[in-house]
């Protein structure tokens, strides 16, 4: 790894790393917009409808005598090509009743159908140089020009840019539309501009990711990102840092053997980071989750099991017997022990608090907290409770 | 131009690509319906991993071990995504996205890692299918048909494609109440006791099927197209189920048939001399047809919509 | 005393880690009326669907007419939040009717003409049966509330649930939904309804469950509906007054 940066690799490879390191971080970044707008799969749709653009542009460019493979040129193409499609996507949503899933199933998959006629005719012009359209399906890095690397890595940092100028309307627009609206955001011109971030990084990816994968540096980020923060401002960091580390790496990693495709090891790299997060997330990954699904259901057993106790009533649930027994709160066979009983009577003095609460000052913030397990004194101080205790006391006399 | 050659070099090709645009577009109904399209997105892109794993375990490209790859490929995916989805708390789109890429990366890697210059696997046919070559060399004219030793030489693509559209046409008669009853409003149907994650599963299931006999015959995009386009079309002509159902059958026949027809001959019409991909014509000419649905179609607005 | 057509024991159900419904125990008698009632987010219809096995019980039971769920279905008819389908499907009236069929017929027996003619019977009991061949989209807020329910009634069930009949219908279709559940109680039926208007609660039920994520109270109206457990149930979110002035209606 040291080797490939330290130039022993040359100095493309370390344009073409830090080309797909920005690229990863605007990636990163506008992909968190469009996750909280829940549309993910719109830039599927987008980086599909490419396709036809390159294929045209290669067309034109020949047909004017030049280099079909100018990648500048090609970029143009599909831009305006992506930029259709995610018309199109918009248009099928807004007027007529199909649902934004199946706009964008029927253009991405009408796109790429186009894409590859178009391909098929470039297979058989005269010119015949062809030259590797192909390797924008799955991106190629391997004998990248100079002034390609060039090209990607200002591109990527000009996006990275844009993201970093238009975080304030998008963050509105993507956390709350409606109020946005309010403070004077135009949300469809929003949309649009987010829309046309992953259009920018779309176009920019073709080369190194190409158009099937990197949609992955679009949704993969901010999944990671969501996983490790509710703030949006924190994603939005996190979901860019995690993009940019996958391109980085994948990038490094795949030149240090031959025959390791870049697209691939970077989108590979991003899913490792993903793994990561499901797993070992602190509050939202599948340990943390299933630790709190079994202590909530031990707690609302031996809550339950305390109420029953109080109010002598028969046990017969198997979970609560169990629960109840963990606790030392009965014996093996079923008959309360001490601490259970002075347990129960702290549970039942508890419910009897709250009660007096909710008649008391129905409105009273603290009861948003209560859902019949959490004790009471986690939630008011001791001289609060001593108040509505001596209500408690008043009430019960009078009664 | 119907005469021999035509059932030498032409009726194979289009009756696969029919009966692959049917298979498809019958699932798709219900898909469309459930919010579901790109799950057939997402199969189809699985679909490479799934044969490349199936070769390096057999070191062969029969069909046989590469369609159970990739069947296999496919379940694992949607497995994936609904483990992710409800564990991780993922929204459904992210959450496939996520998925269908990493698999289509590790197919791409492993393939590249792995020794397939003796075969013939590679990315792009995984696209794009190679149905023009799906030819009937025994046929001498439309007396092969009647002929068993011609009728031998028929491409086993042809069979295969058969046997899965009459499959699919028996499982939406069987499940048809369910698949109806759990697709507009899941509650109920739990309610009344259908078994609805199975009855979702069978749905994802037969959609797998579908995707891998039409793969190996037309390739991806063409899967892709032919589950979304024509229910899609089909759903803005009508507001009956079963009407859509037929109409989407009739786009799925139609495209096909155009599509094939347009990319052997539109290029000669037009003074070229090649042709050009039939898979990508016909997923062309499903736009076009559902295009047009999009601006013309009666029923193409909401009830909403229409009076808004 | 019979067997109750319903009885919850225990009822928590929890979405990520806080429960929504706490250890809920209520009773529903046989031939009666309930209204469940409680302000937004009190876990109403979360209670409804755990009942029913829609949602998964943390723990505790349901238990219809003595028997699980599982064994009791048919004898119990389900009429879902209108807003939770998607009215845009591609169906008419009379095949939304004919659902409420499905247990009956099974996924593959044909339906004949008396199917037929017992879904539009419903319809008629609902005042729809001319918007049979309608398509669904194309009716009123109050027209898919009536089509839910002539489902419902297409089950011939002996227990309703109804999760929220009123929400943002007409005046005319609720005062066709009240007479015809008031007509099935009248046929010894026993209904079960969340219900937002507090203000027709002493008209339209004769007993009432309030419920804040656990229960504040249950039972006759006269008992349960009262300014005492109204204001433990919402709060400050009645007016003093407007408590005081329907339990009045009721004592």
């Amino acid at each position: 790894m040291l080797a490939a940066l330290s130039g022993l690799a040359g100095y493309n490879t370390l344009l073409v790393t830090l080309g797909a390191t920005l690229l990863g971080l605007a990636a990163g970044g506008a992909g968190a917009f469009v996750f909280l707008r829940k549309r993910a799969l719109v830039s599927d749709a987008v980086s599909h409808a490419t396709l036809p653009g390159i294929g045209l542009a290669f067309i034109v460019m020949v047909m004017l005598g030049g280099d079909g493979r100018w990648l500048p040129g090609l970029i143009l193409g599909s831009a305006i090509s992506a930029g259709i499609g995610l018309l199109c996507v918009e248009w099928i949503t807004r007027r007529t009743r199909l649902s934004e899933d199946a706009a964008i199933g029927a253009v991405l998959s009408v796109f790429f159908g186009l894409g590859i006629v178009l391909l098929t005719v470039i297979q058989g012009m005269s010119s015949g140089r062809q030259a590797g359209l192909e390797g924008f399906l799955l991106g190629s890095t391997a004998g990248m020009l100079a002034s390609e690397a060039w090209t990607i890595a200002i591109a990527g940092a000009v996006t990275a840019a844009s993201v970093v100028a238009l975080r304030r309307p998008m963050t509105l627009v993507a956390f709350d539309p409606e109020y946005a609206r309010s403070q004077g955001v135009n949300v469809r011109w929003t949309d649009l501009s987010i829309m046309a971030l992953v259009l920018l990084v779309t176009v920019i990816g073709l080369k190194v990711v190409g158009l099937i994968l990197i949609v992955a540096l679009l949704v993969i980020p901010p999944v990671i990102a969501r996983f490790w923060t509710d703030r949006v401002d924190v994603m939005l960091i996190v979901s860019a840092l995690s993009g940019g580390i996958a391109g980085g790496v994948g990038t490094v990693v795949s030149t240090l053997a031959p025959g390791l495709p870049t697209g691939p090891v970077i989108v590979l790299t991003a899913f490792a980071l993903f793994a990561l997060s499901l797993l070992a997330a602190p509050r939202r990954g599948i340990f943390a989750a299933a630790l709190r699904h079994v202590s909530t259901q031990r707690r609302v057993h031996l809550r339950q099991g305390l109420l029953s106790l109080y109010r002598g009533e028969p046990i017969l649930d198997a979970q609560t017997l169990a629960a109840l027994r963990r606790a030392g709160f009965i014996r093996a066979d079923g008959v309360a022990t001490k601490a259970g009983r002075a347990a129960a009577q702290a549970r039942a003095v508890d419910a009897a608090r709250w009660a007096t609460l909710r008649s008391l000052r129905g409105d009273d913030p603290a009861l948003e907290a209560h859902d019949g397990m959490t004790d009471m004194t986690e939630v008011l101080t001791p001289d609060q409770i001593a108040d509505i205790d001596r209500v408690r006391g008043q009430l019960r006399g009078v009664a | 131009m119907l005469g021999a050659e035509f059932v030498q070099l032409s009726l194979t090709p289009m009756l696969i690509g029919i009966l692959s645009a049917v298979a498809c577009a019958l699932p798709g109904n219900f898909l469309l319906l459930r919010r579901q399209a790109l799950i057939g997105d997402a199969i189809s892109h699985v679909v490479l991993p799934g044969i490349v794993v199936a070769f390096v375990i057999t070191g062969t490209i029969t069909a046989w071990p590469m369609m159970i790859g990739a069947g296999v490929a496919a379940l694992v995916a949607v497995g994936l995504i609904e483990v992710i989805k409800r564990l991780g708390r993922v929204e459904p789109g992210a959450a496939m996205g996520l998925v269908f890429t990493t698999l289509f990366a590790a197919g791409v890697l492993l393939l590249e890692r792995t020794d397939t210059s003796a075969v013939h696997i590679d990315v792009d046919h995984a696209l794009m299918g190679s149905l023009e070559s799906l030819i009937w060399f025994d046929a001498t004219g439309w007396g092969s048909l009647l002929d068993p030793v011609a009728l031998a030489g028929l491409p086993p693509q042809l069979g295969r494609l058969l046997i899965v559209t009459v499959a699919m046409v028996l499982f939406l008669r069987v499940m048809w109440r369910g698949l109806v009853i759990t697709t507009f409003d899941p509650g109920y149907a739990r309610a009344i006791g259908l078994p609805v994650n199975w009855i979702g599963f069978a749905l994802v299931v037969m959609t797998a099927i579908a995707a891998v006999a039409a793969f190996d015959a037309v390739g991806s995009i063409i899967v892709i197209a032919m589950f979304v386009c024509p229910p899609a079309a089909a759903r803005l002509m009508t507001n009956r189920l079963v009407h859509q159902i037929w109409w989407s059958v009739g786009f799925a026949v139609l495209s096909a048939i155009l599509g094939y027809i347009l990319a052997g001959y539109g290029p000669g019409w037009i003074g070229a001399a090649a042709s050009v991909s039939a898979a990508g014509m016909i997923a062309t000419v499903s736009g076009v047809i559902l295009a047009l649905a999009c601006l013309f179609a009666p029923e193409r607005r909401r009830a909403q919509q229409a009076t808004a | 005393m019979s067997i109750p057509a319903l009885t919850l024991k225990g009822v928590t159900v929890s979405y990520g880690g806080r429960p929504a419904v706490f250890s809920v125990d209520v009773t529903f008698p046989i031939g009666s009326m309930t209204a469940i009632i409680g302000p937004n987010g009190a876990g109403k219809s979360t209670l409804l669907k755990g009942a029913l096995g829609i949602v998964p019980l943390l723990a505790g039971e349901a238990r219809f007419f003595g028997l699980s769920y599982q064994d009791a279905r048919r004898r119990v008819a389900y009429v879902p939040q209108r807003a939770s389908v998607d009215w845009d499907f591609p169906a008419r009236v009379i095949d939304v009717v004919m659902m409420g069929l499905y247990a009956e017929t099974g996924f593959l027996r044909l339906f004949r003409q008396r199917h037929r003619d017992r879904a539009m019977e419903c319809l008629s009991r609902v005042g729809m049966d001319a918007f049979a061949e309608r398509q669904i989209g194309a009716l009123s807020g109050g027209q898919q509330q009536r089509v839910f329910l002539a489902r419902a009634l297409a089950e011939a069930g002996e227990l309703y649930i109804l999760d929220e009949p009123f929400a943002g219908v007409d005046a005319a279709t609720e005062r066709a939904i009240i007479a015809v559940l008031k007509d099935l109680k009248a046929e010894g039926r026993t209904i079960i309804a969340v219900h937002h208007d507090l203000s027709t609660v002493p008209d339209y039920f004769d007993r009432v469950v309030l419920l804040n994520r656990e229960r504040i109270a249950d039972g006759p109206l006269e008992e349960a509906f009262t300014q005492t457990h109204l204001q433990s149930a919402y709060g400050g979110r009645l007016a003093a007054g407007q408590v005081a002035d329907l339990a009045a209606r009721v004592g």
